[in-house]
């Protein structure tokens, strides 16, 4: 049948020469190249991405995003997605891409090696890359340390009247009450957040900055807040009336979270990929992926910056940070059913 | 086949246009019907009530705001005189340059306890428990205020000053007074101008959820995100967003029923009016009212950013800013030009048929206003995704391909379209219903027709309508985030992507630098059009 064969070829030339005229806007990567969807805020991760590039000749290309759309748009894109590694902050994050399927399990001696087991996934689907303490500050003027002990103490009623919290819809003070509700159950961990509310000097704030700002000012004479955003306001102003302490040190320890990574589901440049968080992992990236933002190094075998470590060694709970994700919505629910806003 | 085409022309035109707005909302309505049983309990019995009662609040305080900020202010400046008039005139669209959420932690950072404000105060008093705090329902319903006024008082100053002298003449030969005039007269035809001022301005306050979050007030958009971020439900989230859309939608066609089918025509050419000049007290008051306006919905947050950008200009200032700049201009000059035309063809394609079906089009396609940001932008990816995923399996099966559409220039700015039509087209569309029916049969006894006569009748007509249009597109298009970078090709940083960087990071102090960078280009389209048109 040659019309047929006529017909078949025509059809077929016309899918060509919409695939030539489509190519025009296919985009694919470079074999070498490694695509990074970050969550992560740009000025503190291009840095290090940077100096990869500088050392192995390799590109590095970022679409940074808020974590919730980047992994929308993983799920959406699927096996055509362009992502080899998927970058963000909070483990309760990385929990939630892991939960979506959206990771594949890494074997890597030396990630395993670099990254404390309490930091990164169970099945090796993500890896911590920078740890987050977050604990309790005081105004150095109006408080002693001794009156201080733990999450818990925050809760008590000789804090009526001055405690000054960030929004309860902040994943950082979510995950720490999931932590808690992990460690001490959720009806001491209920009882402990209503504490907190009735505690309260005012309203919730809208970032950990604000509640520093507050303890400063008088506002509050205690709060919590992760410990980088002290560190930017102490390197610009030492004078800063205002101290951290090492929270539950008699108990389990100081609340712990990661910034963290883990190769895509679909990646087209696994092998690279796998050495980028190899990279990471390694003395020389770990220094600079904490110090850029006064974090601490999740290899142990790395110091912390000069500042943050003025601030003395603590007891790190180490539960797995997973927990963060595993128990969010649950404390989510329960910070809702206390009426922290 | 001609005569059908003649008879569905406008339907499809318009039919075509609401696409880009409908397959979003179907995306987002139709991939979420089944409501998640535990999350909808908790929902209902600890957040709804509060919430409901709160966004009653703020729509409700943030209508009252926009109007007492922008009428009478688009009134004073079209038909009095008064010392700085002429100033005022443009300086008081200056605030549509700054995002509500830049606007809000500028506030917030003066007047809460730890600001500046308070802390000079506390020097000289024993403590500031007697000032009103600023994280409160009025302070975040003045902040918004702040910010979105210029919606209306841009549109109502466009009514007041096209309405032709006639019409207030006619008032004073009745023996009505210029303010007598302004409620009898003026107002009511202005309502077109001012209701469509209005409806943008809330359904900004109820996408909005930057500036709330800042304020840590519990808003639509709060809950929203609530369910998706930290009870990981995308699907309640999508569910509560539909909710959200039925809500303005209903909102929007009760306004339109109120409107019935009064025109707004305009007696006469617009033959500018005669300005009266204010004298003595009245003088002072006028210019009094538009200065603490100007100054607190523009001098003070601005002169807070640029004390920050000071702070953070050595670790700020460099060449990519240039970048991030030149990035913002040219996307917000095309998109702004795109939908503009696409606004004034939908306009025109209303005025043509006139029908309900072409009015229900045109609703629809102007919904995307009022869907919070972040939802549209899944709702505006997924699509676009599963097409590239087909169009790879049909084309490039087995190649070294991730993308064929999505990550370019054509589809960021569709992607706008969806977004940002409603501010074109209330504009445009306030514009078009000031030609006159007979003005276009007069044309049409000369022989136009079809697209002849929009380009030769409308067009000039238009002029002031399309040019308001293209501003207020532009500087929404420079402060939007979620759109930008959900659909962003690699490398296609803006102004806004980097002032999102830096937010969410805390530090506000580095986020004014780019801040200020996106007001100041932003005011570059305010000043030409003011020069262009300082309408009578």
């Amino acid at each position: 049948m040659p019309d047929n064969g006529l017909l078949r070829s025509v059809t077929v030339n016309k899918k060509v020469l919409l695939a030539s005229l489509l190519a025009v806007f296919a985009g694919s990567a470079a074999a070498e190249e490694i695509v990074v969807y970050s969550s992560r805020a740009e000025q503190l991760i291009k840095p290090l991405f940077d100096a990869y590039s500088k050392e192995t000749g390799v590109a590095i290309k970022v679409i940074s995003d808020k974590e919730g759309p980047l992994m929308e748009r993983l799920k959406a894109e699927g096996s055509n997605s362009p992502a080899d590694i998927f970058l963000t902050v909070d483990a309760g994050n990385l929990w939630k891409a892991d939960d979506m399927g959206l990771f594949q399990p890494v074997k890597s001696a030396v990630l395993n090696g670099n990254i404390p087991a309490n930091l990164r996934d169970p099945d090796n689907n993500w890896f911590g890359l920078s740890v987050r303490a977050r604990t309790i500050f005081y105004n150095k003027n109006t408080v002693k340390p001794a009156q201080l002990a733990s999450y818990e103490d925050l809760a008590s009623p000789k804090w009526k009247g001055k405690l000054c919290l960030r929004s309860s819809k902040n994943v950082y003070n979510q995950s720490l009450v999931a932590t808690m509700i992990a460690d001490i159950g959720p009806v001491a961990t209920e009882r402990m957040v209503k504490g907190w509310v009735n505690n309260l000097a005012t309203a919730p704030f809208g970032n950990d900055n604000a509640v520093l700002e507050a303890i400063a000012a008088g506002q509050c004479d205690v709060g919590m807040a992760n410990t980088y955003y002290y560190g930017r306001i102490v390197a610009k102003n030492p004078a800063f009336p205002v101290s951290p302490f090492w929270a539950n040190q008699a108990g389990k320890g100081t609340h712990v979270n990661v910034s963290g990574a883990g190769v895509v589901r679909y990646a087209k440049n696994v092998k690279g990929a796998v050495k980028l968080l190899e990279w990471l992992s390694s003395d020389k990236a770990q220094n600079m992926f904490a110090d850029v933002n006064f974090e601490y190094p999740a290899n142990p075998k790395v110091k912390a910056d000069a500042l943050v470590a003025s601030w003395g060694n603590f007891k790190h709970n180490l539960i797995n940070v997973k927990v963060a994700g595993s128990k969010q919505a649950e404390a989510v629910m329960l910070m809702d059913r206390v009426g922290y806003k | 086949m001609p005569s059908v085409f003649r008879r569905w022309r406008w339907p499809l035109v318009a039919l075509l246009i609401s696409l880009l707005t409908l397959i979003p909302l179907a995306v987002i309505v139709l991939s979420s019907l089944t409501p998640d049983p535990v999350i909808w309990q908790h929902l209902l019995d600890y957040a709804l009530p509060e919430l409901l009662n709160n966004t009653l609040w703020l729509v409700l305080g943030v209508a009252a705001g926009v109007l007492l900020l922008g009428v009478p202010l688009a009134w004073l400046v079209a038909v009095y005189d008064f010392p700085g008039r002429k100033h005022f005139n443009w300086a008081l669209m200056l605030p549509l340059a700054m995002p509500a959420y830049v606007m809000a932690f500028t506030q917030v950072g003066l007047f809460d306890f730890s600001g500046p404000v308070q802390t000079l105060l506390r020097a000289h008093f024993d403590n500031t428990r007697w000032f009103p705090p600023i994280r409160s329902t009025g302070g975040l319903v003045l902040v918004m205020s702040l910010a979105f006024y210029p919606y209306v008082y841009l549109l109502a100053r466009n009514a007041f000053s096209t309405m032709g002298r006639r019409a207030l003449e006619v008032g004073q030969t009745l023996g009505l007074s210029r303010s007598a005039g302004f409620w009898h007269i003026a107002l009511p035809m202005a309502r077109p101008w001012i209701m469509g001022g209005l409806i943008l301005a809330l359904m900004e306050t109820l996408a909005d959820f930057g500036t709330v979050s800042i304020f840590n007030f519990d808003a639509f958009t709060t809950a929203i995100y609530k369910a998706w971020f930290s009870l990981f439900s995308l699907d309640t989230a999508k569910q509560l967003a539909s909710l959200l859309v039925a809500l303005i939608f209903v909102m929007v066609v009760l306004e339109q029923y109120a409107r019935g089918r009064r025109a707004y025509v305009q007696a006469g050419r617009a033959a500018p009016l005669p300005r009266l000049r204010l004298a003595g007290v009245r003088a002072w008051l006028a210019s009094g009212y538009a200065l603490l306006v100007l100054a607190l919905a523009f001098v003070l947050p601005f002169g807070q950013l640029l004390v920050w950008s000071w702070g953070a200009l050595e670790q700020e200032w460099n060449e990519a800013l240039f970048g991030y700049a030149l990035r913002s201009v040219t996307l917000s000059m095309m998109a702004a030009l795109m939908i503009v035309s696409i606004a004034l063809l939908l306009s025109y394609a209303r005025r043509r048929d006139g029908g309900a079906l072409v009015r229900l089009l045109a609703r629809v396609a102007t919904l995307g206003y009022a869907v919070p940001g972040t939802v549209l932008a899944v709702g505006i990816f997924v699509p676009i995704a599963w097409l590239d995923n087909v169009l790879i399996e049909q084309f490039f099966a087995g190649q070294d391909v991730t993308a064929v559409l999505k990550g370019t220039l054509a589809v960021m700015l569709l992607a706008y379209v969806s977004r940002f039509l409603a501010v074109g087209y209330s504009a445009v569309d306030a514009a078009m219903n000031r030609i006159t029916r007979s003005q276009e049969e007069a044309a049409r006894n000369l022989g136009y027709s079809g697209f002849a006569l929009l380009r030769h009748v409308h067009l000039p007509l238009l002029q002031g309508g399309l040019l308001t249009g293209v501003l207020m597109v532009f500087v929404d298009v420079m402060k939007e985030m979620p759109i930008t970078m959900m659909t962003r090709p690699f490398g296609w940083d803006t102004l806004a992507v980097r002032i999102y960087g830096l937010t969410s990071e805390g530090v506000f102090d580095q986020a004014a630098l780019p801040a200020v960078v996106l007001v100041l280009v932003g005011l570059i389209p305010t000043l030409l059009l003011s020069r262009q048109k300082d309408v009578a």
